[in-house]
Parts: structure tokens; sequence; C-alpha cells
């Protein structure tokens, strides 16, 4: 188990939150225009990076507040969180 | 040499020192008409039924570490196939037919255990789910007994049948059970071998040689190896062999994590499994209790995970089973499990033409082991998907014609 520092409420036991996958997938502008391939690739495909990862997490078992962050899938180290107002930080693997 | 009473007698004389090799590990050659990468239990299934079945026998089984070191060893070792899709039943049952004469088909014995298989029911909902289910199995010619209470009682006397959440039923498949999973990986290569399949371990895939959308071959840390056909049969990285090939796959990896007691006299005859509590428990030849539970919920491939999972785990267990509140655990390990959105595994061509993939398993890859080989071989062999395998193709999920098993059970498995 490891401690996740939220961006709202400061560093707590990951037991008091849920892990909820890749982070910033854009919802397509034109879902009209989209083919079913695109789409299949919009609902279903994901990044699955061994290495750095950037995904949702939310503080289910405390301000219930959603935010992202970024983890080594290697180490499980957690290296960043941030409001999901903000950008995506820039990090090298 | 074919293993019998006579083998091991005179052998006995010599004092077991001279036993051969089970299997050769010769250098990769520059080509091969197959090469299938993964040395776990499913990708020597391939290479087997490509060379006992397809007539294939010029093939290669490339594996990064040893064989069987990844999920195929790190599994709770549980066979069945009470599944509720039809998709699914084919293939599970396909495989549990497979493993009724697999020790003598290998002359290796995989010590199959077919003990029967018990799903607990905990609530009104796990009732119906089992009643549905059972009734799916039915008609897909799948043994299923419902159990009541008392009929549980009776299979697994020290269970505690009022607890936090009372058991209220059961699905039995007497015809699911345990297998030995180590022996089924060297079966299977002792058996490939002996049949002219090149096995070659410690030797990692770093890429794949593509010409004009057509894979040609790959590239290993021993060297590049020419191949007309590759199959891609691994557990735990089939999103990195993706990548290398250029693709993506609607898989997520997830640590799950299996631990096992200390070795007691035998106590518990059969596999138990609840959704419901999510811990599923079965006694291994040695005597150990052999634990298993949900995944960790977060992509990782630290091949551990975290002792929450544990905990709720071992709570569920002394909850159902008080008799074993201070046993004490003896080993935990974790592997990492591809998962699919709909729990199915993908059997595909992929965009990459020449080049298949046999992954996605997810927490439930062993019992397959036999069927997946067997259908993955015909596929990689004939121009068409075998007719088992096809609905597992990777473009369900641009059709939408998913096999939904994930939804069916409301866990992982």
């Amino acid at each position: 188990m490891f401690l996740i520092n939220c961006p709202w409420c400061g560093q707590r036991e990951q037991a008091e939150f849920s892990c909820h996958g890749q982070a910033h997938i854009v919802r397509p502008k034109n879902p009209n225009d989209l083919s079913d391939e695109q789409w299949g690739d919009y609902v279903f495909f994901r990044d699955n990076p061994k290495g750095i990862h950037y995904e949702r997490w939310v503080h289910v078992h405390g301000c219930r507040r959603w935010f992202n962050a970024v983890r080594n899938t290697v180490t499980d180290e957690l290296l960043v969180t941030y409001k999901p107002s903000e950008s995506a930080p820039e990090l090298e693997n | 040499m074919k293993y019998s009473i006579y083998s091991l007698i005179r052998n006995a004389f010599s004092y077991h020192e001279d036993w051969p090799q089970a299997w050769r590990s010769p250098d990769p050659r520059s080509s091969y008409e197959v090469v299938i990468v993964g040395g776990g239990g499913h990708g020597l299934a391939t290479a087997y039924y490509l060379a006992s079945e397809c007539g294939v026998r010029d093939v290669a089984v490339i594996e990064k570490g040893w064989l069987g070191g990844g999920n195929t060893g790190r599994n709770t070792t549980i066979v069945r196939s009470n599944y509720l899709w039809d998709e699914s039943a084919a293939i599970y049952d396909h495989s549990v037919k497979l493993w009724h004469g697999l020790s003598q088909q290998l002359n290796y014995n995989v010590m199959f255990s077919p003990r029967g298989l018990l799903h607990l029911a905990h609530s009104v909902h796990d009732m119906q789910e089992i009643g549905r289910r059972g009734n799916s199995n039915f008609l897909n010619g799948i043994d299923a007994e419902y159990l009541t209470p008392q009929q549980v009682k009776e299979m697994v006397p020290f269970i505690n049948l009022n607890c936090r959440y009372p058991v209220m039923g059961a699905l039995l498949q007497r015809r699911g059970g345990v297998a030995r999973h180590d022996a089924v990986a060297w079966g299977y290569a002792r058996a490939a071998d002996a049949l002219g399949v090149d096995i070659i371990q410690n030797c990692e895939v770093t890429g794949f040689e593509i010409d004009d959308g057509t894979v040609k071959g790959v590239r290993t840390s021993r060297g590049n190896i020419s191949a007309n056909k590759v199959g891609c049969v691994v557990a735990g990285n089939c999103s990195v062999l993706a990548e290398m090939a250029g693709f993506r796959l609607p898989i997520e990896s997830f640590p799950l994590q299996a631990l096992v007691s200390e070795p007691i006299k035998p106590i518990i005859d059969c596999v138990v499994m609840s959704n419901g509590v999510h811990a599923y428990i079965s006694q291994s030849d040695r005597g150990e209790l052999v634990i298993g539970a949900s995944s960790d919920a977060y992509n990782s491939y630290s091949q551990r995970g975290g002792f929450n999972v544990i905990e709720d785990t071992v709570g569920a267990i002394v909850e159902l089973y008080p008799i074993f509140s201070r046993m004490c655990m003896l080993r935990q390990w974790g592997g990492i499990v591809d998962v699919t959105v709909d729990r199915s595994p993908l059997i595909s061509k992929t965009p990459i033409k020449n080049l298949y993939i046999n992954c996605g398993w997810g927490t439930g890859g062993f019992k397959a082991t036999p069927g997946s080989g067997h259908v993955f071989a015909h596929s990689i062999a004939g121009t068409d998907m075998h007719p088992i395998a096809a609905p597992f193709s990777i473009d369900r999920f641009n059709t939408g014609a998913l096999i939904d098993e994930g939804a069916a059970a409301a866990v992982a498995h």
C-alpha cells in the first residue's frame, strides 16, 4: 500500500482512494462522424505502458473529489498528483 | 524416452542419476516456419499442437525467462468450464475435455484432479446468478448441480454457513478441479521437444521485423530470427509487445496475488470459490491451502501487490472457515494479468499480417491452457481462425460483439 497526496486534502492512505484508469481521454467532438474503429478505440482501447502512466484517481473515502496522478507502473511509485483543471506534467520514463 | 513404471525401475538401478534431460536447450536457428513468443503453458501447448496435429514441426518457442516462470507458475491452478456465454463455454469446455486425457497424451503426469468445484451464493442476486449460469451450462452440455446449504456443509463440513454473508446455496461443477501448473508447462515442453520443436529460454524478444505490413520475423536478445508466422502468447506483457509491432490492444495490466499456507493434513477435497466475498480456496497435494483473491485495482507491472488485498481475502477466508484462523501463511506472490474490458481473451489475427496474438486471459487463463493452445495452433496453421477461436477476435471491440463474462459474473476470473 502506498501513501497518496490528494491535491485537495493532502497525504492519505491508498485504501481511501480508488483508481479509474487512463487520464486525459478526450470525448470526440464530432461523434456522428466517427467510424466503428474510432469509437472502439475511444471506448475500449487504453494505453498500458510499462513505465510512466497518467491516470485518474478519486478520493472515494475522503473528499470524494477526482484528481490525476502520474505513476511508474514498474515500481508503483507515485510521482505527481494534480487537479483535473491542471495540465499534465511532462515526465521522462 | 517414454516415462513408465519400467523406466522408473530401470533408473532406480542407477540411483536415478542417469535420467535424460526432459527437453533440449538448442541455440536458435536463423529461421523457422512458426515462432511462438512466450514459453508459458499456452505457448508451449500451441507449439505442441502445431507439431502433433497440424504437421508444422519447424517451430521455435522463445521465452525471455524460464518455462512457466510467468503466470503459468503463479496461478491457483483452478480448472472449470461453467461460464455463462456460449463462446466461453465452447472454449473452456473444449479445454476441460482435453484436460481429462492430457497426462496420457503427453506421457507426463500433469496431476489433473477433477475433484469438483463449488461456487457459493451469498445473496438473492448470487442465487439468481448461479441459477442463470447453471441453466446456461445445461444448454451447453456442461455439468452443473445446484446445492442447498446443507449439501454444501456435507462437502465442506467445517464451513461456517451463517457467516457475515450467509451461504444460501452453491453451483457445483464435478468435472472441475485443479492441476499441477508447472507440470503442464513441462509436459507440453517435453512432448513438443520430442516432435522437433526448439524451446529457447533466456531469449527476450526486443522487436519485430515487419515489411509492408507483414511480419517477417522477430528481433531477440540472441539475434534475429525470421519466420513465416509469429504467434504472441504472452501474459503480463502483451501491450508492450503490441507496441513494438505498432498497434494497441484493449487491455490493461493489473497485479493479481495469491498465497499458500503451511502444509496441513487433508481437510478440503474440492475447490470452493465465492464471487460474493471474492476468495477461493483449495488444498494442494503437499497439503498447503492455496488461496486466491481479486486483483489490485490499478495498472501495474510490478509483480507484487498491496497488503490490503491480502487482508481482504484472508478476512473473507477466516469468516467462511473459522477453523483456519490460526494458520500461518507460508508464501505470497503476485503475477501480472492482462485484462480486457469484457474479461474474455483475445485469440486473433492482428493489423500485422501473419502476426497472431493469444493473450488477455485476465485472471483465469490457466484452466484454458490445452484448449487455447489447440485452437490457436489450428488458427496459425490454417488460413482462417479456428471456429472456437473466431469470436475472440480483436475486432469485437469495434463491432460491439463483446463476450461479457465480466458483467456475467460481476468479477474478473
